[in-house]
């Protein structure tokens, strides 16, 4: 990158982050980190990591590919433990209680935190079932909840006007932004506390970036959000707290707008500047 | 220059067409036999009565289908005895069925063009299929009522195609009373004697239960003996009439017409009559019971019992293999061990299959057979009822035969899931049980129906194990029926791949019964093809609904 374009680049981020000030809203911690450290087999994929992060706010986690943010995150519902030879220390406290104690049903732990993916992946089911699905897996069968929930669902996830008509089709025919924007309903109807999104908008178009970001917007309202986003940009427009990550360590934490205008790391600074790959 | 042709690969392009043109021509050349040799056998052919005189014998008649021509070149036919002249080139011979093997013994014999003094096709011939013997060639003469002719010439013909109508209704009254009523009253007497039975092996058989039976068993008697009257009444009627026909030798032949199953005219039948007769024929042959040793009639049995197994195999496979293949692939840690059982499973399907045979019998009929009869059915002691070869052992023999397949395919389907499948179910806070159930099972059932065919098509197929654990030359009753439990998985049971072995090989009449080989292989392959289209339609309807995720 040129000097010419670091500097339009940062000059762009401070015209996004104009108007973000989180510090005078009121704000509780909602996840807390201690002291966690992974290994993937013999190979430690984080180091230390002990961060916050607050109530009914968007977190963004950015750094380069590879450093550990999508690790962190699927570390917040225990997806890791899907992987055999990923092995964790340390604490994540929800609300307090730390979910990798023996005790904690999994499942259940999993639809206090729902997660929504990089690639959309609807299951091969009617819209509607897409969405009712972790209800009827909590056993809800009565039709007039499901169909109230799933309205609900829909519309917070912006495509209950699209796809009203369509409950039956099959979700496969969506497009891509719909399937992710469906993906999302599906994570919020069975009301989580938190909700993860794991690059949600990476393999869509602007358009339906503009819409998933719209969305994040909207739904912070209600659920604690926690965004991995390679997209610099995009953690300055959704985000009130971002997390610097570089080689499975957090470098740095803080609200949005002082992370990009007034980072207190040199690395993170180069990072923000493009100076990294 | 030849090098560069090898260079440019245009050998190897004609290498490969020529291995699929090969496999085409293989393919088309077993299913041509088979149809060519096999369709042809119902059609309805013309009658011939040659005039025939050997060197210095009496001159003779002849009369039968000419069925083969073979043409020898003079040098070898002298070679192997004949006398030839030196003007002739080679020794034309004719196969000739002439029937009545009841008069000569045989139902073919070969004859030589060079003997024939006179050829021809008489309209007034008439063959006749009977129940007995193999079929009739000859001459009406009169036809018979209690002894007394009531039609000869011309008119016995006409008089001749009601009576046959008459007696066979009869005849069908008669076997359908035979099998269904009285067949269903010795089923039920049958199970009354073993419930006494099982009563008396507990010491409970007191004097009420045994006033039960009794009246039970009146019951059935005075049932049974209302239709022997009926049936006394109707074998009456059905041994009134007879015809009276020449054979080729002059001599007369009285035929019951209780033993005739059609009578035809071929010379003077019409194209349309033709095919009206070959349909009719095609129709017995796909719905009758088979007759005179399985040479004639139908192979419906068979039919059937094939459909059957296989379904049962099924039925059985496909639970036990996708449950398998789950275990194996989802639930089993990955390692040595793991792949020492794929390595087992895999070589299970090379094993010959008359091993499972064997295995069948020894393990399924004999010991686990065995042991059955001993809990639970004592009191039919000595004669086995799960203990000797039978449709269950035979449908389990199969099922084991074809499980690699069935796990096997399963499991390729499983690992085809994305794992963003797995994972999106399982954030939505479902266990992996309920993923597995209501997601990656659902989307692995194309796999699992694919499995299915394949062990539809080797099931089918397959005969060597059958012989040893249930199939039979001829089965009495079918394993499904209106008996009570309707489903007898007992029972030995007819299969069309044993039939053709049977027909071809065993039967007292080879050459007779040759047509009915392709014929009955014509509809193994039928029925095989059309198991595997049911399956694979329903795949196809499967793989529509969940089509996987790409792009």
């Amino acid at each position: 990158m040129t000097a010419q374009q670091v500097r339009s680049h940062s000059i762009d981020m401070s015209s996004v982050l104009q108007g973000k000030n989180v510090s005078q809203q009121p704000s509780e911690t909602c996840i807390k980190v201690e002291n966690l450290n992974l290994f993937y087999g013999e190979k430690q994929a984080l180091h230390g990591i002990n961060m916050e992060m607050q109530k009914k706010k968007v977190t963004a986690y950015i750094g380069p590919s590879g450093c550990g943010k999508s690790t962190l995150l699927r570390c917040i519902n225990r997806m890791n433990d899907l992987v055999d030879s990923a092995k964790i220390e340390g604490k994540i406290l929800l609300d307090g209680e730390n979910i990798y104690d023996k005790s904690v049903n999994v499942a259940a732990l999993r639809r206090r935190v729902g997660m929504v993916f990089q690639k959309p992946n609807p299951f091969p089911k009617s819209i509607f079932e897409n969405v009712a699905y972790g209800l009827r897996i909590q056993g809800v069968n009565d039709k007039r909840i499901l169909e109230e929930t799933v309205e609900n669902a829909l519309r917070g996830a912006a495509l209950w006007d699209e796809m009203k008509d369509r409950l039956n089709d099959n979700a496969l025919g969506m497009s891509g932004g719909q399937q992710q924007r469906l993906v999302i309903a599906r994570a919020i109807a069975i009301e989580p506390e938190v909700l993860l999104l794991d690059e949600p908008a990476s393999a869509l178009d602007p358009i339906s970036t503009l819409k998933i970001e719209e969305l994040i917007n909207e739904l912070k309202e209600k659920y604690t959000i926690v965004i991995v986003t390679h997209n610099m940009q995009q953690a300055a427009r959704v985000s009130d707290y971002t997390a610097f990550m570089y080689m499975g360590e957090l470098i740095e934490i803080g609200t949005t707008s002082e992370l990009f205008t007034n980072p207190s790391k040199k690395q993170t600074e180069d990072y923000i500047t493009g100076r990294y790959g | 220059m030849i090098r560069l042709w090898f260079k440019s690969g245009t050998p190897w392009v004609w290498l490969n067409a020529a291995a699929v043109s090969l496999s085409l021509i293989m393919v088309v050349g077993v299913l041509g036999l088979v149809i060519g040799r096999g369709v042809g056998h119902f059609w309805p052919h013309q009658i011939s009565q040659f005039s025939y005189q050997e060197p210095d014998k009496q001159p003779q008649i002849i009369i039968g289908e000419k069925v083969e021509t073979s043409i020898t070149p003079a040098a070898m036919a002298k070679t192997t005895g004949y006398v030839m002249a030196d003007n002739e080139e080679t020794l034309v011979q004719y196969l000739i069925k002439t029937g009545n093997r009841d008069v000569t013994g045989t139902d073919f014999r070969w004859i030589q063009e060079r003997n024939i003094k006179a050829h021809s096709e008489p309209l007034a011939m008439i063959v006749i299929e009977r129940r007995e013997w193999g079929n009739f060639y000859g001459q009406l003469l009169e036809v018979k009522e209690k002894g007394v002719t009531i039609a000869t010439g011309e008119q016995a013909w006409q008089v001749l195609q009601t009576k046959i109508a008459e007696t066979l209704a009869v005849f069908k009254e008669i076997t359908h009373i035979e099998k269904k009523e009285v067949g269903a009253i010795n089923y039920g007497l049958e199970r009354l004697r073993l419930k006494q039975r099982k009563l008396e092996l507990k010491n409970a058989l007191d004097e009420v239960s045994k006033q039960d039976i009794a009246t039970e068993k009146a019951a059935f008697e005075a049932e049974y003996k209302q239709y022997q009257v009926k049936l006394t009444g109707l074998y009456q009627q059905l041994r009134s009439d007879s015809l009276v026909a020449q054979t080729e030798s002059g001599s007369q032949m009285v035929i019951p017409l209780a033993k005739v199953v059609r009578v035809f005219q071929p010379n003077t039948m019409s194209l349309l009559d033709k095919i009206l007769h070959y349909g009719s024929k095609v129709i017995e042959f796909l719905t009758d019971d088979p007759r005179e040793a399985n040479t004639e009639g139908g192979i419906f049995p068979a039919i059937f019992g094939t459909v059957m197994m296989v379904m049962m195999m099924s039925v059985i496979v496909t639970p036990f293999g996708v449950i398998a293949a789950v275990y194996l692939r989802e639930y089993a840690k990955q390692g040595f061990i793991t792949r020492l059982i794929r390595i087992a499973v895999n070589n299970l399907a090379g094993v010959p299959s008359v091993v499972y045979g064997v295995f069948g019998l020894g393990f399924f009929v004999y010991i686990l057979g065995g042991n059955i009869d001993q809990l639970f059915f004592p009191e039919s002691a000595p004669a086995p009822v799960f203990g000797t070869p039978g449709l269950l052992w035979a449908s389990i023999t199969l099922a084991l035969l074809t499980l690699p397949v069935v796990i096997v395919s399963t499991e390729e389907g499983l690992a085809r899931i994305p794992s963003s499948i797995r994972e999106g179910s399982l954030a939505l806070g479902a266990t992996k049980f309920e993923t597995l159930w209501l997601t990656v099972l659902p989307m692995a059932s194309p796999a699992m129906m694919t499995g299915l065919i394949l062990a539809v098509a080797r099931a089918a197929g397959e005969v060597a194990p059958l012989m040893l654990v249930g199939v039979v030359k001829l089965a009495p009753t079918l394993p499904l029926d209106g008996n009570f439990p309707f489903l007898h998985l007992d029972r030995k049971f007819m299969h069309l791949g044993f039939h053709i072995y049977d027909v071809g090989f065993q039967s007292p009449n080879v050459e007779a019964a040759r047509p009915l080989v392709y014929a009955t292989a014509l509809l193994l392959v039928l029925v095989i093809i059309g198991l595997n289209l049911a399956a694979i339609v329903i795949r196809n309807n499967l793989r529509e609904k969940y089509r996987a995720l790409e792009g």
